[in-house]
C-alpha cells in the first residue's frame, strides 16, 4: 500500500494558507513560505488563499504528486478543525494521512497576537517545529472497529424520546434510561405550549405511550448509568436499576395501593413541583410511562422505621409490591449514546430577595404550570395557597438569568414561557397580570405574534426587572425600576411567578465523567462546534440531544435530538468506524517488566507476559494518552504520532528558531 | 563604542516559553481564546500532546536544555481528564520536577503546572499572560543549563 517514496529521504511540501485575511492580516504568509523555502529537507512551498476548500485541496493534491512530496506541513487553522480533513487529502494522493503536520498559526497566532512582526516570527517558527517534527512521522494504519446496531440514551424528557423513536423507527435498538420512575420529563409537567397552545400532553403523551411498547426500545425507568467503558461503536455500559419494590412485570398501574399507603397525600410530589401531595406508594402523574407504582424509599415507613401496617400489600391484587427488592446491576454493549439529559431550573437559594420557598404565594414558572393543568392539584383553578382568587399577579422575567450574579446567559424560552403563563392565568382568572421584563425576546416562529396578542389581552408589561418582593398582610409588594419611566415603582400582588433561568442539573459533572466530555462555561455539555457540529462531542458516537447543550424550546429541542438521532443513525448504518491508530507500543527489548506502566495506564490497557518478562498492550483497549510513555523509567514505550523522538524535535525545532531570532 | 555598559543597546528580553497543553481541554482552550480573539503574549509556543500525563520529566527538561526560559504544563481540570486521570500524574510530576529544577539551580517558578478546560479561552490567555510576566521577571534562563 505504502508507496516507496515515503521510504526515501523527507521530501517536504509547505503550505501557507491566507484563510482569507483571518491569518494574511497579521501574518506575512508570504515571508513565512518563503523561509519554510530554506528549511531543510523543504522541496516545495505554496500558499493557499484557502487551503481547506476544493481549490485548495487540489493545488495540494497536484503538488504531492508533481513534486513526489512523502510529507506534508500545513500551517493553517487549529489541527482540531481540519487536521481530519487533510489527512484525508493525503489518502487519496497515496500517501499515508499520517505524514502530516498541522502548525496552528490562526487560533494560535493571527487570531491573539497584534504584532506583525511577532506574529509573523512565531509563525515562522511554528512552520519550523512541523518541519522538524515531520520526517519522524511513521505510516499508521487506522483501526477499523464494528459499530454496534444499537444506542443508548440517556435522559427520558421529550429529547430522549425523540432521537429514541427516530432511531427505533430505523430499526435500530434503543437502551432508554431515564432516573425518575416515568418518561416524560419537564414537558410532561406543562399545561400548554406556547405559541399554538397545544395541549403538553395531548402531544407528548402519544409519543411516551409509542416509547413505552416500540419492540425496538428497551426502556430502563428509574435507572441511573454507573460507568461506560469502550470506544465508538463498542460501548460497554453498566447501568444501576434502583429498586421500585414494585415487580414491573406484575403492576397492573391500578393505583390501589397508591390509595392504601397510609402516607397517602402526606409528600410533596416531585412531579407537581411541590404544589401537590403524594404518598410513599405512588404513580408520578396518570400518563405515566411505565404506568408502575413506586415505593419512595425515603418516605414508607416500612423501609425506613421497618414498621408499617403494609396496607399497600394487602391492596394490591396481582401481589406486585415487593420489599426484598435490590439494586440490579444490567450491562450492555451498543454502538452510540446520546444524551438527553435535560436542564433544572435555577436554585433559588442564592437570591433570597425574591422570598421563593418563603412566601407561600411566589412561586416558578413549572409550579404555576401545574396549577394551570386540569389534572393538577387545584384541577386547573388558579388559587393562592389559601384557595383565594387572585386579584393581581405579576410574573417576574430573568430570574437567574442575564445577571452577572447568577448566570450571564439569556435562558431563550422564559420570555415566551412567561408570557405563555400570563395568557393563561388571563384567561383562567380576572385578575390585574403585570409583567416585569428587561427585554421581551420573542424570536422564533409565531413567537412575535404570539406576543403581540398577549400585548392586546390588557396585560400591563413593565420595562424593569423585579428586584425584591416583601409580603405586606395579605399581599406581596413586588419592587422594581420602571426603566421607562425612571423611577420605582411597587407594586402590591397576591401572587408572584418567577422565571427561573434554565441550568444544567445537579449531577451534570457526574454525567460529564461518566461519558467523557466537556462542558462549557456556563455548564452544559460542550457540542464538537458552536456552529456545525451542534449534536456532536469531543468523544467519538457520543451525541446530544436537547437541554443538555444549552436551553432550548421545545421545538428546538425536538430538531436537536433527531439530528442527534440522524448522527447517531449514520455511524450505525455505515456499520464500521475508523478509530485512531495512535497507541501504545511496549519495546520489548528495552522492558525491564518493572510494571510502572501498567500502574500508570488510566484503562488498564496494559499487562505483564510473566513468562517473557515484559509488558505488552492489548490495543484495543489504548486510548493513546501516553501517560505510560511518561512513566516509563527504560523509555520503553513508543506512544505511536507522539514518539520522544518526534516530540523532541518539535521542541528543537522551536527553540532553534527562537535563538536565532534572539541573534537576529 | 565607549559608552557605559548600562546604555549599550541590548535587543529587550524576551522570554522563550514552551508550553505542553493536552488536547481535549487545554488546547481547545487555547483554540477558544482565539476563536475569542483573546489577546496574549507571543512568546508561547505551543506543543500539543494528548494528554497532560504524556509529558514526561525528559520533555520538560530537555525544553530547558534546548533554551527555554519557562515550561509550562496544561491539563484538563482534576476529574475531567479525557483519560480519566492521567492528570492525577502530571499533578504529581510537576512539584517533583520543580524541586529538581531547584536542586539544579533553576528558579522552580520556570515551571508551571495549570488546569484550562475546553470553555476557559479566557483563563488561558490570562495565564499565559500571568506566566509570560513571571519568566520576564526572572530574566533568561543561566547559560551553564543552555549550554548543559
Amino acid at each position: 500500500m505504502t508507496p516507496t517514496h515515503e521510504s526515501e529521504k523527507p521530501r517536504i511540501g509547505v503550505f501557507v494558507c491566507y484563510c482569507g485575511s483571518n491569518i494574511a492580516a497579521t501574518v506575512d504568509v508570504e515571508k513565512v513560505a518563503e523561509y519554510a523555502a530554506t528549511l531543510p529537507n523543504v522541496v516545495f512551498t505554496q500558499t493557499n488563499k484557502y487551503t481547506c476548500s476544493d481549490p485548495g485541496q487540489e493545488e495540494i493534491r497536484k503538488a504531492i504528486i508533481e513534486h513526489k512530496l512523502n510529507r506534508v506541513v500545513i500551517a493553517a487553522c487549529s489541527p482540531r478543525m481540519h487536521e481530519v480533513t487533510w489527512r484525508r487529502l493525503l489518502q487519496g494522493t497515496g500517501l499515508n494521512p499520517y505524514l502530516l503536520q498541522v502548525a496552528n498559526i490562526r487560533e494560535h497566532v493571527s487570531w491573539v497576537h497584534q504584532d506583525r512582526g511577532e506574529a509573523t516570527q512565531k509563525a515562522k517558527e511554528l512552520v519550523a517545529a512541523a518541519v522538524e517534527r515531520v520526517p519522524l512521522h511513521e505510516p499508521l494504519e487506522p483501526r477499523q472497529v464494528k459499530i454496534a446496531p444499537s444506542t443508548l440514551i440517556v435522559g427520558g424528557g421529550i429529547a430522549g424520546i425523540q432521537a429514541a423513536l427516530d432511531i427505533a423507527n430505523a430499526g435500530y435498538h434503543v437502551y432508554l434510561v431515564e432516573k425518575q420512575p416515568s418518561i416524560g420529563g419537564n414537558m410532561a409537567k406543562l399545561d400548554k405550549t406556547f405559541p399554538t397552545l397545544d395541549c403538553a400532553m395531548c402531544i407528548l403523551a402519544p409519543k411516551m405511550v409509542d416509547a413505552g411498547r416500540h419492540e425496538n426500545i428497551t426502556l430502563f425507568s428509574y435507572s441511573e448509568v454507573e460507568s461506560v467503558e469502550g470506544h465508538v461503536g463498542q460501548f460497554r455500559v453498566r447501568i444501576k436499576r434502583k429498586p421500585r419494590y414494585v415487580k414491573e412485570d406484575v403492576c397492573t398501574g391500578c393505583g390501589l395501593c397508591t390509595q392504601a399507603c397510609v402516607l397517602k397525600d402526606r409528600i410533596l410530589s416531585e412531579f407537581e413541583m411541590g404544589m401537590g401531595k403524594r404518598g410513599a406508594a405512588y404513580i408520578p402523574f396518570p400518563q405515566a410511562v411505565p404506568l408502575k407504582a413506586v415505593i419512595d424509599p425515603e418516605h414508607c415507613l416500612l423501609l425506613t422505621r421497618g414498621k408499617c401496617s403494609m396496607k399497600c400489600i394487602k391492596a394490591c391484587g396481582p401481589g406486585a409490591i415487593d420489599f426484598k427488592q435490590q439494586e440490579e446491576f444490567i450491562e450492555i454493549e451498543v454502538g452510540t449514546i446520546i444524551l438527553a439529559t435535560g436542564f433544572e431550573l435555577y436554585d433559588m437559594s442564592a437570591l433570597p430577595q425574591y422570598g421563593y420557598g418563603r412566601y407561600d404565594n411566589v412561586v416558578d414558572g413549572l409550579q404555576f404550570e401545574r396549577l394551570c393543568n386540569a389534572s393538577g392539584p387545584t384541577e386547573g383553578r388558579i388559587v393562592t395557597k389559601d384557595g383565594r382568587v387572585p386579584e393581581a399577579i405579576a410574573f417576574l422575567h430573568c430570574i437567574g438569568s442575564r445577571d452577572e450574579n447568577t448566570n450571564p446567559y439569556c435562558s431563550q424560552l422564559c420570555c415566551m414561557h412567561t408570557l405563555k403563563l400570563a395568557h393563561l392565568a388571563r384567561e383562567k382568572t380576572p385578575a390585574r397580570i403585570y409583567e416585569f421584563y428587561i427585554d421581551l425576546r420573542a424570536g422564533g416562529k409565531g413567537y412575535e405574534e404570539f406576543y403581540k396578542r398577549v400585548q392586546h389581552e390588557g396585560i400591563h408589561f413593565i420595562r424593569g426587572k423585579g428586584s425584591e418582593v416583601v409580603q405586606d398582610g395579605d399581599k406581596l409588594i413586588v419592587r422594581a425600576e420602571d426603566t421607562l419611566l425612571g423611577k420605582v415603582v411597587e407594586v402590591p400582588v397576591d401572587m408572584v411567578v418567577l422565571a427561573l433561568g434554565m441550568v444544567p442539573p445537579k449531577d451534570i459533572e457526574n454525567i460529564a465523567r461518566i461519558f467523557n466530555i466537556n462542558r462549557s462555561r456556563d455548564g452544559f455539555f460542550m457540542e464538537a462546534h458552536p456552529k456545525l457540529r451542534p449534536a456532536e462531542t469531543n468523544v467519538e458516537g457520543v451525541f446530544l440531544a436537547g437541554a443538555c447543550q444549552g436551553p432550548k424550546d421545545i421545538p428546538a429541542t425536538v430538531a436537536h435530538a433527531s439530528a442527534a438521532a440522524a448522527q447517531a443513525l449514520s455511524l450505525m448504518s455505515r456499520g464500521q468506524a475508523t478509530i485512531e491508530p495512535i497507541i501504545a507500543e511496549v519495546i520489548a527489548e528495552k522492558c525491564s517488566a518493572c510494571g510502572e506502566c501498567i500502574v500508570a495506564c488510566p484503562f488498564k490497557a496494559i499487562r505483564m507476559d510473566e513468562e517473557a518478562r515484559h509488558a505488552y498492550v492489548v490495543s484495543a483497549m489504548c486510548k493513546g494518552c501516553g501517560t505510560c510513555a511518561a512513566a516509563c523509567p527504560s523509555k520503553a514505550i513508543k506512544m505511536a504520532h507522539f514518539t520522544d523522538q518526534q516530540l523532541i524535535a518539535e521542541i528543537e525545532g522551536i527553540l532553534g528558531r527562537m535563538s536565532e531570532y534572539e541573534l537576529a | 563604542m565607549s559608552l557605559p555598559e548600562s546604555n549599550v543597546q541590548q535587543p529587550p528580553y524576551e522570554p522563550k516559553i514552551i508550553g505542553f497543553l493536552c488536547n481535549w481541554c487545554s488546547y481547545a482552550g487555547a483554540d477558544l481564546a482565539g476563536t475569542s480573539r483573546l489577546s496574549y503574549p507571543p512568546n508561547i509556543r505551543i506543543v500539543r500532546v494528548q494528554c497532560s500525563g504524556r509529558v514526561s520529566p525528559e520533555l520538560v527538561l530537555k525544553a530547558f536544555h534546548e533554551g527555554a526560559d519557562g515550561v509550562i504544563v496544561l491539563g484538563c481540570h482534576i476529574g475531567d481528564c479525557h483519560y480519566i486521570d492521567g492528570n492525577h500524574r502530571t499533578s504529581k510530576r510537576i512539584p517533583m520536577l520543580r524541586q529538581l529544577l531547584a536542586y539544579a539551580g533553576i528558579e522552580p517558578d520556570r515551571l508551571r503546572l495549570e488546569w484550562v478546560s475546553a470553555a476557559e479561552g479566557e483563563r488561558f490567555a490570562t495565564i499565559v499572560k500571568e506566566f509570560t510576566e513571571t519568566v520576564r521577571a526572572l530574566g533568561p534562563i543561566k547559560q551553564v543549563m543552555v549550554t548543559g
